[in-house]
């Protein structure tokens, strides 16, 4: 087997470290917790960081009239079938195909995960701006606007008492890093083939 | 690489000179190395270095202070009902204030002891007395919450104890008053011979730590006064100060301080350990409470048994000895080797001190003096390690410091004094303010103190503090025992009085203590998990409201239906999860207290209405930004009226 393909075998596989390890986490630091309330987001579920988070994060954010974080959204059931499918996809890349596929692989992934990231915005949107009209404390923006509680896509963010960090995990490097070995396996194939 | 280099070296060397900067005020602090106020200050944040647990004596209650602070951080119920946290007013707590007298909602609470493993303190359980209707309540310490009181029959004054040997596996009760035994009509001035005194060995179960009374000796008609585990070398061995060896049933301040010489009981428990084991004992019906609390239940249940094993001393040859001690003594210390035992002879100008390896010796050379009643009595002189002369007025309470060093109070002089081991010279003393009963070191009843640090436990402040009336508070005086010298850093008021303390260092509590009770392990059959399980139950006139409270409502809030004359039980369920989160409630008119409900946890109170109208109840206890709000309503209608039974939470009741 090239060399090339055996780093698209690796690409293909790298991101179903995704099924072992969180994709983001979200945390929330205020001076009433010493120990951040937190969530994991996995490919498939929300997870307490340390047990309850989820449930106090619910019970804070209920005062600005924020709904609770869901046990489960469509995209949970979406997104493990799509990184399936486009394994199985590289994997048969890797087997047959030469370096232009893996280029394919390459942008297939880089689209897959912009939508995949864009739909996490929306979501994110929705649920820091999509507020109880009978919401217990009402803050609007210095314009008169009212105040959203989106957290961050990635990156930290005031808001209110509390600063809140999105930023991605160890899952979200395994998907990185396949998206980046299938670029690598594009250049070392073009190499060889010019070479050849 | 220079480029990079330049400004790493430049940052470390800032880093360097803010760090010797701190060196430099530390060692610059010549002068204010003596500053007490630097000594005991623990910068906001910060934590303490040990937990000391003071008994609340009359309060019947045990503190929990921070040393080197002095800051007081919980008061934990224990013999006496707390409204403050429901104890003993909650249908869960009441049961643990059982006795064979029925309900009592006090005791006099006088000397807490940490459980030990190998000798060393653990830090599982603290063990208190009480000393009025004779009790020995168990403190778990990862909920810092009273789990098991058990009652100790045959006994009055239940002061000589509670102390544990050196793996838990007995915690001792000793009773200060000889009574007649069983308990009997009889004329007092037949004391003499006819009282008896009863030194029970509780054993402690070493994974839970579930207490059962083994076996109560019953001993001559003396009065048992303190009492000490041996370690180390001694370990298998028990001593107990005595004082009225004259057995005088009046005037006793007279009366039992006529001989020259009182005694130190030391008895062999694992002889009779050994003899209980093969059958040996006599079964005595006498009734007792043994109350338990269970954390899955939230709830505590008590059980009246019915007998206990008593041991004749004289049936076990070579378990108990008498050491002739002068003169009506009171403390009795071991020290960590185990080798010492000191007898604090109150009335006496000198102290005492014993050798166990001199005991054994003359037990086995049979150098005895006599008999009290069948028990050998040692030769004073075959007995004696050596004498403290002169020392003070009066003393109390020996602690030591596991570097050679004891330290005893003296009552009479205020004084806390310092002297060597095996040289009995006095090398220090200091003052008190005033009146020293106990005194503590951390890990002091161990084989193992952190000589640190001394606290010394006044009876009478006078001047000391802010005047508060005829009553003024009773203090705890700490002192640096680190150098040669002691060293008066703080003195801090206490609860009731401060009568003995324990002391351990924090870093062995700290990791264990509960943040929460899980909601999902909540097995109290009257618990409610969720909003959607809130309901109402009504059983002739007894009404059962299952209710919870999250941030920052009850659910229910509205209740209709109730009547004049019911017996309305309220189970309330905390939902919350996260730490620090109590909710309280309390209703107009309960004959009773609020509650103080932990996450996780589910309590009940009573509450019988008498009037017609509608009641509010609300969170006694600041739970979020709006408590004011968690509050609601029950409609109380006549005792003939047909007004249905109704709750609802977020709606008018329809």
């Amino acid at each position: 087997m090239k060399k090339s393909n055996i780093i698209m075998l690796l690409a293909a596989i790298l991101p179903l470290g995704l099924f072992l390890f969180p994709l983001w986490r979200i945390t929330l630091e205020a001076p009433q917790y010493p120990t951040p309330l937190a969530m994991n987001i996995h490919i498939n579920d929300f997870s307490d960081v340390h047990p309850h988070d989820i449930k106090n994060i619910n019970l804070m954010n209920h005062y600005v009239g924020m709904k609770y974080i869901p046990d489960a959204i469509p995209e949970f059931k979406i997104f493990p079938l799509g990184i399936i499918i486009t394994t199985v996809i590289g994997l048969i890349i890797a087997f047959k195909g030469n370096y232009k596929w893996f280029l394919f692989w390459f942008i297939l992934m880089i689209v897959l995960s912009s939508a995949g990231l864009y739909d996490f915005y929306i979501w994110e949107h929705d649920y820091g701006h999509n507020l109880d009209p009978k919401a217990i404390m009402k803050f609007t923006n210095p314009d008169g606007s009212i105040m959203g509680f989106q957290p961050p896509l990635f990156g930290t963010k005031d808001i209110l008492n509390f600063t809140a960090h999105s930023y991605p995990r160890l899952g979200a490097l395994f998907l990185g890093l396949g998206i980046a070995a299938s670029f690598i396996a594009y250049l070392t194939g073009k190499k060889n083939h010019k070479t050849v | 690489m220079k480029k990079v280099l330049k400004p790493i070296v430049t940052l470390l060397g800032i880093l360097v000179a803010f760090t010797s900067c701190n060196n430099d005020s530390k060692s610059n602090a010549g002068a204010l190395s003596s500053s007490a106020a630097e000594k005991v200050y623990v910068k906001p944040g910060d934590h303490d270095e040990f937990y000391a647990f003071i008994s609340g004596g009359f309060s019947g209650q045990l503190s929990v202070y921070g040393l080197p602070s002095g800051r007081l951080f919980k008061v934990i119920p224990v013999f006496s009902q707390d409204a403050e946290k429901a104890w003993g007013y909650n249908e869960e707590t009441k049961p643990m204030l059982n006795t064979s007298h029925g309900f009592i909602p006090w005791d006099d609470a006088h000397h807490p002891d940490i459980s030990q493993t190998n000798g060393e303190i653990d830090g599982r359980w603290v063990f208190i007395n009480g000393n009025n209707t004779p009790r020995i309540a168990k403190i778990d310490l990862s909920t810092f919450e009273t789990t098991e009181i058990i009652e100790v029959p045959n006994s009055a004054g239940n002061h000589s104890s509670s102390f544990v040997t050196e793996n838990t596996e007995y915690v001792v009760a000793g009773t200060r008053f000889s009574i007649p035994i069983p308990q009997k009509d009889m004329p007092i001035k037949d004391y003499k011979g006819n009282f008896k005194g009863a030194l029970t060995f509780i054993s402690v179960e070493p994974e839970h730590g579930h207490m059962d009374i083994k076996f109560q000796l019953i001993m001559p008609g003396f009065d048992y006064d303190l009492s000490h585990p041996g370690r180390g070398k001694s370990h298998g061995w028990f001593f107990f100060t005595t004082y009225n060896s004259e057995e005088a049933n009046t005037l006793l301040e007279v009366n039992a301080s006529q001989n020259d010489k009182d005694f130190i009981a030391a008895v062999n428990w694992k002889k009779i350990e050994e003899y209980v084991n093969n059958g040996g004992g006599t079964m005595m019906p006498s009734k007792y409470a043994h109350n338990v609390y269970d954390e899955s239940t939230h709830s505590a249940t008590s059980t009246i048994k019915e007998e206990v094993l008593t041991v004749n001393p004289l049936d076990v040859p070579g378990a108990v000895y008498l050491l002739p001690t002068p003169k009506s003594p009171h403390g009795c210390d071991v020290d960590p080797s185990g080798e010492y035992i000191v007898g604090n002879g109150k009335l006496s100008a000198n102290l005492t001190v014993h050798s166990f390896t001199k005991m054994l010796d003359a037990i086995e050379n049979k150098k005895f003096a006599g008999d009290a009643y069948g028990i050998p009595i040692i030769n004073f002189e075959d007995v004696l390690a050596g004498v403290v002369e002169q020392p003070g007025l009066g003393p109390l309470h020996t602690e030591f410091d596991g570097k050679g060093n004891a330290y005893t109070t003296f009552f009479i002089s205020s004084e806390v004094v310092k002297w060597k081991l095996e040289t009995w010279e006095v090398v220090d003393r200091q003052p008190c303010y005033y009146s020293v009963g106990h005194l503590m070191i951390p890990g002091g009843n161990s084989q193992k103190p952190w000589g640190k640090y001394v606290l010394a436990m006044n009876k009478i402040t006078k001047d000391r503090y802010l005047p508060t009336g005829p009553e003024v508070t009773q203090s705890a005086q700490l002192y640096d025992i680190s150098g040669d010298k002691m060293e008066l850093l703080l003195d801090f008021p206490t609860i009731g009085e401060p009568h003995y303390a324990a002391g351990c260092p924090a870093d062995l509590i700290k990791p264990r203590s509960k943040k929460i009770f899980k909601l999902e392990e909540n097995n109290h059959p009257y618990a409610t998990k969720s909003e959607a399980d809130t309901k109402v139950v009504r059983d002739g006139n007894t009404v059962h409201v299952y209710m919870t409270m999250i941030r920052s409502h009850f659910s229910p809030d509205n209740i209709e239906g109730i009547k004049v004359g019911d017996e309305v039980y309220f189970h309330v369920t905390n939902l919350e999860q996260d730490y620090d989160v109590p909710h309280g409630v309390s209703m107009i008119g309960a004959n009773t207290s609020e509650l103080l409900i932990m996450p996780g946890q589910t309590e009940t109170f009573k509450w019988e209405p008498k009037q017609v109208g509608v009641w509010p109840f609300y969170c006694t206890d600041f739970c979020s930004a709006l408590h004011q709000e968690m509050q609601g309503y029950v409609r109380v209608s006549a005792a003939n009226a047909n007004t249905p039974l109704r709750w609802s939470l977020g709606e008018d009741i329809e």
